[in-house]
């Protein structure tokens, strides 16, 4: 599915990433953890190529393909999908024809016909109900006026109409109280199937305990310094990052 | 004074032309037009309201004037069908400046009646020339309000306006009638006969509207400017409303020529107590445009609402300038411009607002938002309050910025490619100004026209046979 080899990645003049190796396989589900400023946003960025990053070295590689030479919206067409953070109200676009040029856009690129406005609706009621997410919201401007609870679950939404073969959730949790976390991580949940894959950037082991990844990276400092599997998260919200600093030689 | 001589010239020469094809009305007012004309001269870029506009150079060229009123044979309803869907509108043409009065029209080879707008009673929408013509006590009426609104000692364009123009629109609306539909009217520019053989001149025309509400009275009226062939024209427009009270005034100025179109129009607009004005100006094709408006609030307690949305790319010019003027109290204005300039273009806005001594409880708002797409666009916006009462609510502000990236980068990583993200921003930067518009079919037109606009579909007119 995906192939990151020794990624380094800067913003500005500031180096952040400094040699990211990772692969991941189809149905495997990745949990990314590490201290703030570590660089898993960036991580998540440059591979669905935010302009605002630039890659000066490595490769990655996403079902074969190049993504790295690929446009932003060509990644998303591939199949890559982002949570963000923090995501990004956009007054005066609705949420249907945000979705609607979203959903058209990515058949075009497959050679399909625009779906029509029936089959559309149909779908959206759909996945909509994968989040519970209020039908109101799809009059409403993309995000705008939305609580925090409702942009995440609304992220969740769009992944669910976009079928994406790689999902990378970034800190999807942050900001959630429990129900709405549970929500979010049932809604994933849901849509995984042995094709598909995810990320998961992440600070707690609450969502990973509900959304259950393979495998947990440990982010320091611009690389992957460990690897393990679920007990690594565990340990993490036991006992902090510190004995990982030690581990790998520093303070 | 370069640029005026060949009008000063034209009028010496032609003045027993002009005068002898049209009414007395217009005639009265004529020759001070002309000395006013000839005393102030177009203004330079150094006159304040005129800065961002090159007057006097938009002036120079040598445009052919239609003083002879010779018909140019145009049926406006085979060369064009640029309505606006789902609006049921009593439909009018006015032919370069001239009322189209055809009575026929030919539909699939058959002369059949022109249909005869339904009008209420007493409710009168013609010509100029004509209805002045008519000697009648509406006549002697006209005559009051002809030319008042517009003083040809303040503004060149006007005087030039005045002192040139033969026929133009009226529109009267008595007292306490309401005219449910949209009046229509279809401004077209044409300066080749059908058929015509030879090479003709470009063309500059004089267009004139008088609006008189009556105590109580109310309409909705859209102008639509078209250029239906492909020459350099110079339009100037002056509008003067008269609005009585409890008066309602529904104004709606849509320009969708072509680049080599040249428009300078000044709209006045007179307020009596509790009356209402929505003054509504969409550019979304020209080459020059500057639109001038003077509103003033002569009696207590009225409402106006202006509201404008530019699109403008290539090398086009749109500049509006509105000055509001409180002269009682309890008045309420407000203001929203919106452009979005491409390319090269220029926009300009500037909005001024006086409150005059005693115009206590004035509110006012008054807002200029603009988004430059490239480095070479630019922006000129000035919003001025000048306040001389000392219990009033006014506040004003302008922004240029660019589109949002964080948006767009969103957007784009849902899959929208980076041309629609923009579109889709666009649009709905200019959505907010016409969500604010009362018509509704014609905002919805509006929504269309403007996204086709966006995505460089709509050249000149929709429907135009004559742009395909």
């Amino acid at each position: 599915m995906l192939e990151v080899k020794n990624l380094h990645a800067k913003i500005g003049d500031k180096e952040i990433l400094k040699g990211i190796d990772l692969v991941i396989n189809d149905g495997e589900t990745h949990a990314i953890m590490g201290p703030n400023g570590s660089g898993k946003s960036t991580l998540s960025a440059v591979l669905v190529g935010n302009p605002l990053y630039e890659v000066t070295e490595g490769e990655a590689y996403f079902n074969g393909k190049n993504l790295l030479e690929m446009k932003p919206e060509d990644r998303a067409h591939e199949g890559l999908f982002l949570s963000f953070q923090y995501p990004v109200e956009i007054p005066g676009v609705s949420m249907t024809n945000f979705m609607k040029a979203a959903i058209n856009e990515k058949r075009k690129y497959q050679g399909l016909e625009p779906m029509n406005a029936a089959e559309f609706l149909k779908l959206q009621r759909e996945k909509r109900k994968i989040v519970e997410l209020d039908s109101k919201l799809a009059n409403r401007s993309v995000n705008e006026g939305f609580s925090g609870g409702e942009k995440k679950r609304n992220e969740i939404f769009q992944m669910a109409m976009l079928e994406p073969k790689l999902s990378i959730l970034d800190e999807t949790d942050s900001g959630l109280d429990v129900d709405a976390m549970r929500i979010v991580a049932e809604g994933v949940n849901k849509l995984q199937t042995p094709e598909t894959s995810c990320i998961v950037i992440t600070h707690y082991d609450r969502l990973l305990e509900m959304i259950r990844p393979q495998f947990v990276h440990v982010l320091y400092k611009g690389k992957i310094v460990k690897t393990g599997g679920p007990e690594l998260a565990k340990e993490i919200q036991e006992h902090g990052y510190d004995w990982i600093k030690e581990e790998i030689g520093e303070e | 004074m370069a640029s005026e001589k060949q009008y000063i010239e034209l009028y010496q020469q032609a003045r027993e032309m002009i005068f002898s094809h049209a009414p007395e009305a217009m005639n009265a007012v004529r020759d001070q037009a002309f000395e006013d004309f000839k005393a102030k001269g177009f203004p330079s870029k150094k006159v304040e309201r005129y800065k961002y506009t090159d007057i006097q150079k938009l002036f120079e060229p040598d445009y052919g004037v239609n003083l002879s009123r010779l018909q140019i044979p145009v049926d406006p309803y085979e060369t064009f069908r640029c309505d606006v869907p789902n609006l049921s509108t009593n439909l009018y043409f006015v032919v370069n400046d001239m009322f189209y009065s055809g009575e026929r029209r030919e539909v699939r080879g058959e002369r059949i009646p022109l249909a005869n707008p339904q009008l209420p009673e007493g409710v009168i929408v013609g010509s100029l020339k004509d209805h002045f013509s008519l000697h009648s006590p509406l006549s002697t009426l006209l005559s009051k309000y002809y030319a008042k609104l517009a003083k040809t000692s303040e503004d060149a364009v006007t005087a030039l306006n005045t002192m040139l123009a033969q026929d133009g629109l009226l529109v009267y609306v008595p007292k306490n009638v309401k005219v449910d539909r949209a009046i229509q009217v279809i401004n077209i520019l044409k300066a080749t006969p059908q058929n015509a053989q030879r090479q003709v001149p470009d063309l500059m025309v004089n267009r004139r509207v008088l609006i008189i509400l009556e105590e109580g009275a109310e309409i909705k009226m859209l102008f639509c400017d078209h250029a239906a062939d492909d020459r350099n024209f110079l339009a100037t427009q002056v509008i003067e409303a008269f609005v009585g009270d409890n008066a309602s005034l529904d104004l709606y100025c849509l320009e969708e020529t072509h680049y080599k179109n040249v428009r300078v129009s000044n709209v006045y607009i007179d307020q009596q107590a509790n009356s209402r004005a929505n003054h509504n100006v969409i550019t979304l094709h020209n080459g020059v445009t500057r639109n001038k408006l003077d509103l003033t609030f002569s009696g207590e307690g009225a409402e106006c609402a202006c509201y404008g949305c530019v699109i403008a790319d290539k090398e086009q010019h749109v500049d509006n300038n509105t000055l509001i003027t409180h002269k009682v109290s309890h008045c309420t204005s407000n203001e929203l411009y919106k452009y979005v300039l491409d390319d090269k273009s220029t926009g300009a806005f500037a909005g001024r607002v006086l409150v005059e001594h005693g115009a206590q409880k004035t509110t006012s708002q008054m807002t200029n938002q603009n988004l430059t797409a490239t480095k070479e666009a630019r922006m000129y916006t000035q919003p001025m309050l000048e306040i001389y009462a000392d219990d009033v609510k006014c506040a004003h502000g302008s922004t240029v910025g660019q589109l949002n990236d964080a948006a767009l980068f969103y957007m784009r990583q849902r899959g929208i490619s980076l041309k629609e993200a923009k579109t889709l921003l666009q649009n709905a930067f200019i959505n907010e100004v016409i969500d604010k518009m009362q018509l509704e079919p014609l905002r919805d037109r509006l929504h269309h026209l403007v996204e086709k606009r966006f995505r460089g579909e709509l050249n000149k007119c929709e429907g135009c046979r004559l742009c395909k």
